[in-house]
């Protein structure tokens, strides 16, 4: 056993309100700057919708992630070891500016500076890159609640194997239904991005399981770009170097949460240490489609055992972030209640970011210009929700509905539990009886509840202490430390070339 | 000023000078600015023309070079392969293939930087100087391959002992003498884009990545060590 800490993630989509909050603070923090204006590290989009990049679950458009062919290897599906030679000079799957969109901004001067006329002067859009007019076609969040839309959300990719009917009732005008879906880097275990960096500038952090991208020793050959299933790294145009969500480490490592987090207005993030068993990577990552979820979750190892706790300190793992893995939101939302899911754990990646699927409205029909819900429950039957559960598997469950069918019910069953406890028009009986169907507890609906709607800052963040300081005391004496290097460099600076 | 002088400026101060420089600026620079070391990819910038232009280009000059470095490492190996007809001929028609292929991908590379506006926005100064000189030597050394047939032959019998003099510290430009103007062209600006080298995005060929054939495909970086 190899046992490594993950700060891991819980995105509570039932939560989202579609409020871009997260990427606003993403990008003023990060990302407002020459070259990397177009970079959203943090994007939420609409579902169904085409997403950002356009398309970016169009694995066969974009060759992302990791595939298993028949003789039991894992391969990387755009440019692995023997294929990148070759395909150095120019990447086959890179994206280009047009797959995002090209960022602009309005040509102020021109409400100043127009000559007299007829007509008011206007700021045109001008483009950021090259400052010449441009018509613009795209942009971020560009199909923005455009749940329904023909050009948008009929183009999902997670559409697949769904009926006529199914697509239908998605898309009609008074069925139409849509939700959001923030997302970031998923710091994955078995991340693409770098195992297909030629350079190997891109890496894991191994205290805290972070991927970054070593910006002195990225060249610019893109692989990471082109491998991120989840199109996650970005190219700079302007520095000609990859970049990429660094989870806000500098302000984890000051006890913070990352500022996506920190000012999410929906309150659905959560962020917490998971311990998982490092030998085992491989292993699962080639698992069949159908078993990724469960297999993905054997690789997590439960922090409140004895063996794993001697055996994590065994490998260097500090008390401080047993302990707080023992707090870990995200162990609880993945692992004992097991509604979090890993999104298209079929790219194989093995991503760190776990979404609770989101209930819909239920389904309803129209006739004579009134519209009737076509079940008269209370929560409607998960079944008959507006959005098909085969969407939502192939979006948290490599396409096969168990994994999201217990996840949903269990939520559901929370609220008839909720509902028996507060309004009272629901009889206990049915309520535990629906919690005994979701295989959930009375106890176990309560804590639930609580995480999900009464949860402060402390209860969703629970960061572990990072001990950057402390990585050093281990390595030397600290005042010779201190004595050798201000900030900026990790070893000690020696005169002269 | 005599030829003779002349002479000895072109072909073993300059080399001399260029030399130097490659070598000095070259490890300077990688390490002060190791940040600067990059590709600096225009893909995402224009994505069509690309392939078409960045590929021939690469593909070309990879195979040219590699044939001058082999007939300056080994002229004795080329002179006994070209001692058959055929064999000659074969050598001389792929040199000449990948030259034009060289010649017609930087030709690309020159009009998609101009006319993309895009991409002239991340294209310096220098980068056009470059383009300049890279356009003037692949020219040049069509045009040799055209109007001086058999250059594998003289390369191997001319060229390479006058570059061995210059690299065992002996310089001595008689070989070279009675060489054509164009070649001499040829020649002295090879030794400006070696002397130019560290100072343009052409440093990237030094960072081409080897380790990843077999590296494992996980990195991992620990801050401290590890227990
Ligand atoms: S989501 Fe993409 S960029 Fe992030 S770790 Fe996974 S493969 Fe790498
Ligand atoms: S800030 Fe939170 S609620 Fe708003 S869009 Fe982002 S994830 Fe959703």
């Amino acid at each position: 056993m190899n046992i490594r800490s993950q700060v891991s993630m819980v995105f509570h989509l039932d939560k989202c309100i579609g409020c871009h909050t997260c990427s606003i603070a993403c990008k003023n923090v990060w990302t407002d700057r020459k070259g990397a204006e177009y970079m959203w590290w943090n994007n939420v989009e609409t579902k169904p919708g085409t997403g950002y990049p356009t398309k970016w679950e169009d694995q066969d458009k974009y060759k992302g992630g990791w595939e298993t062919n028949g003789n039991g290897k894992l391969n990387i599906k755009s440019t692995g070891r023997a294929k990148i030679i070759p395909n150095i000079f120019h990447n086959p799957h890179m994206p280009s500016m047009d797959d995002y969109y090209e960022p602009w901004t309005y040509d102020y001067q021109n409400l100043f500076n127009a000559k007299e006329g007829a007509d008011q002067p206007t700021a045109e859009p001008i483009s950021l890159i090259d400052g010449q007019k441009i018509d613009v076609q795209a942009g971020p969040n560009w199909d923005d609640d455009l749940g329904g839309s023909p050009i948008y959300a009929e183009n999902d990719p997670n559409l697949k194997g769904l009926t006529e009917q199914q697509r239908m009732q998605l898309s009609s005008v008074e069925r139409l239904v849509f939700f959001y879906l923030p997302r970031i880097c998923n710091h994955c275990l078995n991340p693409c991005c770098v195992a297909s960096c030629p350079s190997g500038a891109i890496y894991k952090r191994g205290e805290d399981g972070i991927v970054l991208i070593d910006q002195q020793r990225c060249r610019a050959w893109r692989s990471c770009v082109a491998a991120c299933p989840y199109k996650k790294t970005y190219f700079n145009w302007f520095t000609g170097k990859s970049e990429k969500c660094i989870l806000c480490y500098p302000r984890l490592e000051t006890g913070q949460a990352p500022a996506c987090f920190h000012s999410c207005v929906g309150r659905i993030r959560y962020l917490g240490v998971l311990l998982y068993d490092a030998d085992r990577l491989e292993e699962v990552a080639k698992l069949p489609d159908d078993q990724l979820v469960e297999g993905q979750r054997s690789l997590i190892l439960n922090p409140h055992d004895p063996a794993v706790i001697a055996a994590a300190k065994k490998a260097g793992i500090s008390d401080g972030v047993i302990d707080s893995a023992q707090k870990s939101p995200v162990y609880r939302f993945v692992m004992e209640w097991k509604i979090a899911l890993p999104p298209h754990v079929e790219y194989r990646t093995l991503p760190m970011l776990f979404y609770v699927p989101p209930m819909s409205p239920v389904q309803a029909s129209k006739s004579d210009d009134t519209i009737h819900h076509d079940t008269e429950d209370l929560f409607h039957d998960i079944d008959s929700a507006r959005v098909p559960m085969k969407f939502l598997a192939n979006l948290f469950g490599a396409g096969h509905e168990g994994q999201v069918r217990y996840a949903l019910a269990k939520q559901k069953a929370v609220r008839w539990h909720r509902r028996a406890e507060t309004v009272g028009d629901v009889s206990r009986e049915l309520a535990d009886r629906m919690l005994q169907e979701a295989n959930c507890t009375r106890e176990e609906a309560e804590a639930i509840y609580k995480l999900t709607a009464l949860c402060t800052f402390e209860d969703r963040f629970v960061i572990p202490p990072m001990h950057r300081e402390q990585a050093i005391e281990m390595m030397k004496e600290p005042h010779e430390h201190r004595e050798e290097a201000g900030f900026g460099f990790v070893g000690g600076l020696r005169r002269g070339l | 000023m005599s030829k003779h002088f002349f002479d000895q400026f072109l072909f073993v101060a300059l080399p001399y000078v260029c030399l130097f420089t490659f070598f000095l600026m070259t490890i300077y620079r990688y390490r002060m600015q190791s940040f600067s070391y990059s590709s600096l990819s225009s893909q995402l910038l224009e994505n069509k023309h690309h392939f078409w232009s960045v590929v021939p280009f690469h593909y070309g000059i990879l195979a040219i070079t590699a044939g001058h470095f082999i007939a300056f490492l080994i002229p004795r190996s080329v002179l006994a392969w070209n001692s058959h007809p055929v064999r000659l001929y074969v050598l001389e028609v792929s040199a000449l293939i990948f030259g034009l292929l060289t010649l017609v991908g930087l030709v690309g590379l020159i009009v998609r930087r101009f006319s993309n506006t895009k991409i002239r926005k991340v294209t310096t100064p220098t980068d056009w100087i470059l383009f300049a000189m890279l356009l003037v030597q692949t020219a040049s050394g069509v045009s040799v391959a055209l109007l001086y047939p058999w250059g594998s032959s003289w390369f191997a019998t001319s060229l390479s002992p006058y570059l061995w003099s210059i690299f065992m510290l002996s310089p001595d430009v008689t070989y070279i003498a009675a060489m054509p103007h164009l070649v001499k062209l040829h020649i002295v600006l090879a030794f400006l884009t070696i002397g130019f080298f560290p100072f343009t995005r052409l440093v990237h060929v030094l960072v081409i990545p080897n380790p990843y054939l077999w590296r494992k495909p996980q990195v991992v970086r620990w801050y401290g060590y590890r227990k």
